[in-house]
């Protein structure tokens, strides 16, 4: 393994290389203080699996651990135990002979409407509950709001960590459409629950039962007319029985998402921030490093996925690419496509170095189609450089860790191991 | 249009769908390339105010309305259209509606201000999707005289786990909105997704998850109904050139590639740093462990690739493009799937 070597001249475009610290993933999980981690980063990074990984590496180590996953892939999901959707955290069996540290691993998916329910069942008598459960406008909320999946995950983090049965939490955050989004839609929703436009739009039912229609009459109710106009009255008629019957909740809603936030503010807290070496998932990554600066949120540190070293380094995408051209114009043939009938034989037996018959194949044509492919890989490795060093110019701070791309899909502990094993390698 | 035959004549609001990471926004940019190397002009949406379309451009944000972003090339005997950007909000989008149905020319404007559109928007979720399908409806329908103004309309929609639910507009709001305006807008807005006028593409790249939540989708979207949706291609984005015979392939996924013979190859090759033999060895070695992984993933992909064609949608594969995307970079994903028929 030579990925630390010293890159050579020019390999960079130049550039003198900048080497950002090291993410102690290891110390990290060892360390008891750390009771809390986040994995976030933009959709499609491997985000689930990193914080399988993590969970899984930790538990191993000694650490009692919980993994809160919000959308595994199927069959990852599989390899923990987890066949069904059912909000509660499941064991997940050790794997042979890496149990023997005193550690453990439970693991769940965040269904978000049962956890909605849920809060609303612990906050109101049944009446109350079967009435809020029932109404339209409550099932599209807890269903489809675009912020509820963050806020649920947030409210189910604040339930396992004041249960504190787990020494270590390891959250997955949703996927949306920007890493920001987790951090924003949990108030976003508070603030909506319980914000000045929907007591505008409830007031008057609050006074007295259908009185919000004479406003419309009257004439002054400019903003619930256009409501009223858009939506249809139905629509306005479930928010406001909605409202009504949630009313004694709003308060503890805030607070919630205030204490969940403040939670995560805490030194126990540690914020891992996820990416790709490809430009969206870096400039989300960027923004979330800047937003968790501003809010005070304790980053640990950046993951980057799915990196191609060389193990070959040393030998340049030039060089490789001039040796290809050379062998091959010899008489190897990179899609081993070509017969070799034609070749003389003197040349064969050349080529072969004595070797006797070269079968199907060209000659070194897996030498030249090995060269071909390191080139491009050296290329590759080159372009994730340039923009992990983008990253690191503007974040020198960050420490950061480089995890290989894995050629196959992760989906048993053996694989969660691997990826693990590389948190801590090179 | 053209004389030439692609897989989606009559085809004029493309939807293009896919996974978070897997390339969408380029696809869909590439597709209205491709689309506008026929002539005319070419709309491309997004409706999740990202500015990708900006950002892959390389201009600078767009501005409300519809701007001129890209020249496609042209193909012989003709000059290639234009394609031209719009990054569509619910915001204008619930104005103009208001402005043209109720005649609020400045309703829209001062609900915007007091955060209203937003507040709408976020109880009745299936709004928002109505305003933004509405407007791709509209784009596509919209005419100067006689003539249509966008010979193609391609919208880079949300991604595969939410499109079903996007697209499917007039259920979602016949939940909230029973009669009235919204309802027969939202009917209209369907008649022209549904029409054969309008195809669904999904993006993925060959990986297990994109392609389970590809599949997944299809399924949901053959299951609307009546009528459904129709399909439309499986672009697979980032595909890299697999190098080797299948019989090598199967080699070098188990590890029993001949090191020797390989570093016999890299010295007639002229490779040797004169360290001797053994320092050729390793890098041998270090090749085969390269070509090893490289094999390995080649036949994860090949899995994939075969659930995919399993699904009955014509597929097309569009190359990795290793320095970097730019316009010369979309360009050739165009040409890749003009060659391949999809435009």
């Amino acid at each position: 393994m030579t990925p630390r070597e010293k890159a050579p001249a020019g390999d960079v475009l130049g550039e003198v290389e900048l080497r950002p610290r090291r993410l102690e993933v290891d110390r990290l999980l060892d360390d008891p203080r750390t009771r809390i981690i986040v994995c976030c980063g933009s959709g499609g990074v491997g985000k689930t699996t990193t914080a399988a990984a993590l969970g899984l590496r930790a538990a191993e180590r000694g650490r009692h651990v919980v993994v809160l996953t919000v959308d595994p892939a199927r069959r990852l999901a599989q390899s923990m135990g987890l066949t069904s959707l059912d909000n509660t955290p499941r064991p997940v069996p050790p794997p042979d002979g890496h149990g023997d540290a005193g550690g453990s691993l439970h693991a769940m998916m965040l269904d978000m409407k049962r956890t909605f329910d849920e809060i609303v069942e612990a906050h109101s008598d049944p009446d109350r509950a079967a009435q809020i459960l029932a109404n339209p406008f409550y099932q599209s909320l807890s269903s489809s709001f675009a912020g509820t999946q963050e806020y649920m995950a947030m409210e189910k983090l604040g339930q396992l960590r004041r249960a504190d049965e787990w020494d270590l939490i390891v959250v997955d955050t949703p996927p949306s459409r920007s890493a920001l989004d987790f951090l924003d839609a949990p108030q976003r929703l508070s603030r909506f629950l319980d914000g000045r436009l929907i007591r505008l739009l409830t007031a008057p039912t609050r006074a007295s039962g259908r009185a919000y229609l004479k406003v419309v009459n009257a004439g002054f109710g400019v903003f619930t007319g256009a409501v009223a106009k858009v939506l249809g009255t139905q629509l306005l008629r479930d928010v406001q029985t909605f409202v009504a019957a949630f009313d004694t909740m709003f308060g503890g809603f805030r607070e919630r998402a205030e204490d969940t936030y403040r939670l995560l503010q805490t030194p126990g807290t540690a914020f891992l921030v996820i990416a790709t070496p490809e430009p969206d998932a870096l400039r989300e990554a960027s923004y979330f490093v800047e937003r968790l600066s501003e809010d005070r949120m304790p980053l640990a540190g950046l993951i980057l996925n799915r990196v191609h070293p060389s193990p070959a380094a040393r030998l340049s995408a030039a060089r490789s690419l001039a040796a290809a051209e050379a062998l091959q114009a010899a008489g190897g043939n990179g899609n081993g496509g070509g017969g070799n009938g034609s070749r003389p034989e003197a040349l064969n037996q050349a080529l072969n170095g004595g070797a006797g018959d070269a079968g199907e194949a060209p000659r070194y044509s897996l030498a030249v189609t090995a060269l071909r492919l390191h080139a491009e890989r050296m290329q590759l490795a080159a372009a994730e450089r340039r923009l992990a060093q983008r990253f690191t110019a503007a974040h020198p701070g960050v420490p950061t860790v480089r995890v290989p791309a894995q050629p196959e899909d992760v989906h048993d502990l053996a694989g969660l191991r691997i990826v693990g094993e590389s948190f801590a390698a090179s | 249009m053209s004389a030439r035959d692609t897989d989606w004549e009559g085809v004029r609001l493309h939807v293009v769908t896919g996974k978070g990471g897997t390339g969408k926004t380029t696809v869909a940019a590439a597709l209205a390339l491709a689309l506008a190397s026929a002539g005319g002009k070419v709309l491309l949406m997004e409706v999740e105010g990202r500015q990708g379309i900006a950002q892959l451009f390389d201009c600078p944000p767009l501005p409300e309305g519809e701007r001129k972003v890209a020249v496609a090339p042209g193909t012989p005997g003709r000059a290639g259209g234009d394609v031209y950007a719009l990054a569509a909000d619910p915001e204008s989008a619930l104005a103009e509606y208001l402005e043209m149905f109720y005649n609020l020319p400045r309703a829209g404007r001062a609900l915007n201000r007091l955060g209203v559109v937003d507040f709408v928007t976020t109880i009745a979720p299936g709004l928002r999707d109505v305003l933004l399908t509405g407007k791709a409806a509209e784009a596509t329908r919209r005419r100067a005289g006689r003539r249509r103004v966008y010979n193609a309309v391609v919208m880079d929609a949300p991604p595969t786990g939410r499109i079903a639910r996007f697209l499917n507009v007039a259920t979602e709001v016949s939940g909230l909105a029973k009669v009235g305006p919204i309802r027969g807008h939202a009917d209209t807005v369907q008649s022209v997704i549904r029409s054969p006028q309008t195809a669904v593409h999904f993006v993925t790249v060959l990986e297990e998850m994109p392609v389970q939540e590809t599949l997944d989708g299809i399924a949901e979207l053959r299951g609307l109904s009546p009528g459904g949706l129709q399909l439309g291609g499986i672009m697979i984005n980032m595909v890299r050139p697999v190098g080797l015979t299948d019989d090598q392939l199967t080699v070098a996924a188990a590890g029993r590639l001949d090191v020797h013979d390989l570093a016999l190859g890299l010295k007639t090759a002229g490779i040797e740093d004169g360290n001797g033999p053994a320092e050729n060895l390793d890098l041998a070695e270090s090749l085969a462990a390269e070509l090893t992984e490289h094999a390995r993933a080649a036949l994860a992909q090949r899995e994939q690739r075969g659930l995919l064609a399993g699904a009955g949608q014509p597929c097309y594969e569009l190359p990795l493009i290793t320095d970097g995307m730019d316009l010369a970079g979309l360009y050739r994903l165009a040409s890749a799937l003009r060659e391949q028929g999809a435009a």
